[in-house]
């Protein structure tokens, strides 16, 4: 397998994350479709704001990660974002994130589609900007305000949040990147046509030949480029659709449970989408130490995943103090109803 | 400058009219205040609307009331200074009789707020506000209304009843006037119980939404030849001004357009606060009259609740206010309601104010504000 | 679409861009031509940091047009550390838990949407502060 690494060493220089405040618990979806109540894939899930979509939760990320970076805002050359929730179809929710940073002007922006992985689909290609020396810093996002089409088991997980990370230069890193892999199919496990609300999917179909195939084989073949094995690392984090997936895919790599529980965060927010694997990893990077090994592995439906190795420097302990840190948005909730939730997310017929 | 005296006033009763546009609403306003001071003609006529255009899709208001009652030709156009809008088209008509450019004026303010849906209607009211820094935030007028009265009531440690009696002494003073909308007395208790539309503001500290008109004739003082006994003469008409936005003002909990048009109405009257024996204050809302008493001289800071508290503010008290029912009562219609205030002012001077009569009624004053009291337009009127 | 009148405001709504003073120092927001205080019309942009005091706020039970689907909305007066007052949406808080004279800050979020075709406007809106812990 060939590792991806460039020329330049580059690694994260700032990251944040965002999770909006209201909660939904997936007993109360549960309790209106009369589904049971044992067995739920995840304990509740996060949802936007009547105020929020995918451009005002990247803001706010996005601003984390700078208060982190401590760069100014014009020295970004790139704001990547990667979602499934653009609120345009067409204009780039990049462009409104970057001039609300103050970033805007001589930049590069686009919003990225790949189901959950266009955030790390973003992040490689802020990698090579970066390692290629054509920009000194670049941002990629991962957020999503995903949809689930209601009585679908997508429901009970789609949730809401994300991060924003910014590469720069190795020497400027709070963790620098040891290489990454990406594997990629054409598997239609799951998708949505032009002008659906809702997306398809294949139900257990998801499962076997999508998200383990991918997941394992990117997960493995960044392992084997670096000659890595899991006790190498000391936390690794998996796209969370829900919490067993995660699980079981660690378990099949040879992770400890330990390791992967702090990025494990589906259980409280729901699966992120893009944000998935990237809002693990910040919650992770606000309670790393120097030295740390940091294995982040997403997952997109359609199908592919991308791997990335990080080794936490002394960075990190000043900079993850500067900006609000990922578990506290977590720990953030305001329990909402179904009705609630259903006007939240435009199910309501207004108009 | 000439002296100028209204010779005529003509109202029609304020409400809900859906019979009726704002062109005959309007005109009849203008007939009756051209019958009641016994002419057939005027010079020029200014007419006093704030959203003719935005609720009934008609400007140009000027030529079409003009041509409506009969006087095609006149000089005429319209004045617009939000709520203040017809108290602005009377201080219009007071500088064009006392500037000498014209003998005879007819001043009417007029409109219809009735003829769209209420989230309209708001969204236009609130045009008065600061459309790219207030209105584009969704802060409705009342919502302006209410942010001034929480923090008035934490600055001076006041609860909504402290409010309450502005609305009580509206509410009994339009029981005997025709033209007013809420005929009906209220108490405290209806007060307390009323619903929220802004917290602290309910539905009994607002104005209603409704439609009227109302006109006043001016005449230069001196062609009257003395056979005009129920003349009454504007002793002072002036405008102050502010900064359209609450965020805008070095100190919110102070409307200084209204300091500023009482001072100088004040000193062009020749006369004090105390010598003032009613007032038509611009209560649309309980805190604009609240704080209208204070910056117009007649409380101290802080303490233009306390007036009402201690019964200065009915008919027989010491300041009488909103005697026909005022903008609460008789109701806002709000190009229109500065020209009903000068109405009610010449009634009471006229000393045909009926049950509502101020006794010893001799000097009145007229207070119409617009928007936040961005500006404020104060008469005053002697016998 | 009236879209330049929201576009041209962007670096107000976004990062709360005003004015200050050349000659006296004086700040603005919204931006001024001309200071309030000295009458110079020398005045440059100067971003402000968002952070201030709840002056006041009101709850909206009844919303002008384009605000109907956000009701009950609350709104508020904050007043910058920086000296300038902001009217502006409250979010991210049950009304009932705010008190003048609490800390708060700027967060950028979707003011309105123009209907289900039209633009989305972004802008400032005020939350109790959340410190970095």
């Amino acid at each position: 397998m060939k590792l991806m690494k460039p020329s330049r060493a580059v690694g994260i220089i700032g990251y944040g994350a965002y999770v909006p405040r209201y909660r939904i618990r997936a007993e109360e979806i549960a309790r209106v479709w009369g589904g049971a109540e044992d067995g739920l894939p995840i304990e509740e899930k996060a949802v936007p704001g009547l105020d929020e979509d995918t451009v005002t939760m990247s803001i706010e990320a996005a601003r984390n990660a700078l208060a982190r970076a401590g760069i100014a805002p014009t020295d970004l050359r790139a704001v990547w974002i990667g979602s499934e929730s653009h609120p345009y179809a067409v204009k780039p929710s990049s462009t409104i994130v970057a001039d609300a940073l103050g970033a805007a002007g001589s930049i590069l922006a686009g919003d990225w589609e790949f189901a959950c992985k266009a955030g790390t689909e973003a992040l490689q290609a802020a990698i090579g900007l970066v390692g290629s020396h054509m920009a000194e810093y670049a941002m990629a996002i991962g957020m999503d305000t995903a949809q689930g089409r209601p009585h679908d088991a997508l429901e009970y997980t789609a949730g809401a949040g994300g991060a924003a990370y910014i590469v720069g230069p190795a020497e400027n890193a709070l963790a620098i990147l040891e290489g990454s892999y990406s594997y990629v199919t054409d598997t239609p496990d799951f998708f949505r046509r032009e002008h659906q609300h809702y997306p398809e999917h294949g139900n257990r179909f998801t499962g076997e030949p999508a998200y383990f195939d991918h997941t394992l084989r990117g997960a493995q073949g960044l392992l084997d480029a670096l000659g890595f094995k899991p006790s190498d690392f000391t936390y690794a984090i998996f796209h969370q659709p829900n919490v067993k997936f995660p699980q079981v895919a660690a378990k099949k790599l040879g992770f400890k449970p330990e390791q992967i529980a702090p990025g494990l965060l589906t259980n409280k927010i729901g699966n992120t989408y893009s944000g998935a694997a990237m809002i693990g990893t910040t919650a992770t990077l606000d309670l790393a130490q120097p030295g740390d090994r940091i294995l982040m592995c997403s997952f997109g439906s359609g199908a592919g995943s991308d791997a990335f190795s990080f080794v936490v420097t002394d960075k990190i302990l000043e900079r993850r103090n500067k900006a609000t840190k990922t578990q506290w948005y977590v720990q953030r909730r305001e329990v909402i109803d179904y009705a609630v939730y259903a006007r939240h997310r435009g199910k309501l017929v207004m108009n | 400058m000439r002296n100028v005296s209204v010779v005529g006033i003509g109202q029609t009763q304020v409400g809900e009219h859906w019979d009726r546009s704002l062109r005959d609403l309007a005109t009849e306003a203008a007939l009756n205040a051209l019958r009641d001071a016994h002419v057939d003609h005027a010079d020029a006529i200014f007419v006093g609307n704030m959203l003719s255009g935005q609720l009934t899709g008609q400007e140009n208001l000027g030529a079409l009331i003009a041509d409506e009652v009969g006087l095609r030709g006149v000089d005429t156009l319209k004045v617009e200074a939000a709520c203040g809008s017809g108290a602005a088209a009377l201080h219009v008509g007071y500088l064009a009789v006392a500037s000498g450019q014209f003998d005879l004026v007819l001043v009417a303010g007029a409109e219809k707020l009735t003829e769209s849906s209420s989230c309209n209607t708001t969204a236009s009211l609130a045009m008065a506000a600061d459309a790219d820094y207030e209105t584009v935030h969704g802060i409705s007028f009342i919502a302006l209304n209410a942010l001034l009265m929480k923090r008035y009531m934490y600055e001076y440690d006041l609860v909504p009843e402290d409010f309450a009696a502005f609305s009580v002494n509206a509410h009994a003073n339009a029981v005997h006037n025709p033209n007013a909308m809420f005929r009906s007395p209220i108490t405290v208790e209806h007060y307390k119980r009323a619903r929220d539309i802004s917290d602290p503001i309910s539905v009994m500290d607002s104005a209603p939404v409704c439609d009227g008109a109302a006109a006043v004739v001016l005449m230069a003082t001196d062609n009257l030849n003395g056979n005009r006994a129920r003349a009454i003469k504007i002793a002072a008409s002036a405008i102050g001004s502010d900064s359209l936005g609450l965020h805008d003002r070095r100190d919110p909990m102070w409307l200084s357009a209204v300091e500023l048009s009482s001072q100088k109405a004040y000193r062009q009257a020749g006369i004090a606060p105390q010598d003032v024996n009613l007032f038509e204050v611009h209560d649309a809302f309980s805190i604009m009259s609240v704080m209208s008493l204070e910056a117009a001289g007649f409380a101290a800071r802080g303490r233009g609740a306390l007036l009402a508290r201690e019964g200065a503010i009915t008919p027989q008290g010491k300041l009488p206010i909103s005697t026909m029912g005022g903008l609460k009562a008789r109701g806002h219609p709000v190009g229109a309601t500065g020209v009903y205030q000068a109405a009610e002012v010449v009634q009471q001077l006229r000393g045909e104010a009926g049950k509502n009569q101020v006794a010893n009624a001799h000097v009145g004053m007229a207070q119409s504000l617009g928007g936040i009291a961005a500006n404020a337009v104060t008469h005053i009127f002697v016998n | 679409m009236d879209l330049a009148r929201h576009w041209r405001l962007k670096d107000q709504r976004y990062r709360l861009e005003g004015t200050v003073c050349a000659d006296c120092g004086a700040k603005f927001f919204p931006p001024r031509q001309v200071c309030l205080e000295c009458k110079s019309t020398n005045l440059t942009p100067r971003e402000f940091n968002g952070h201030g005091e709840l002056y006041s706020f009101t709850t909206l039970r009844s919303a002008p047009m384009g605000f109907e689907d956000q009701v009950p909305y609350t709104v508020g007066v904050v007043k910058l550390d920086e000296g300038p007052m902001v009217e502006a949406q409250i979010t991210d808080v049950n009304a009932d838990a705010l008190k003048i004279g609490q800390r708060m800050e700027m967060v950028t979020r979707k003011l309105r949407a123009q209907g289900d075709n039209g633009l989305i406007i972004y802008g400032y809106k005020f939350r109790p502060e959340t410190k970095a812990d």
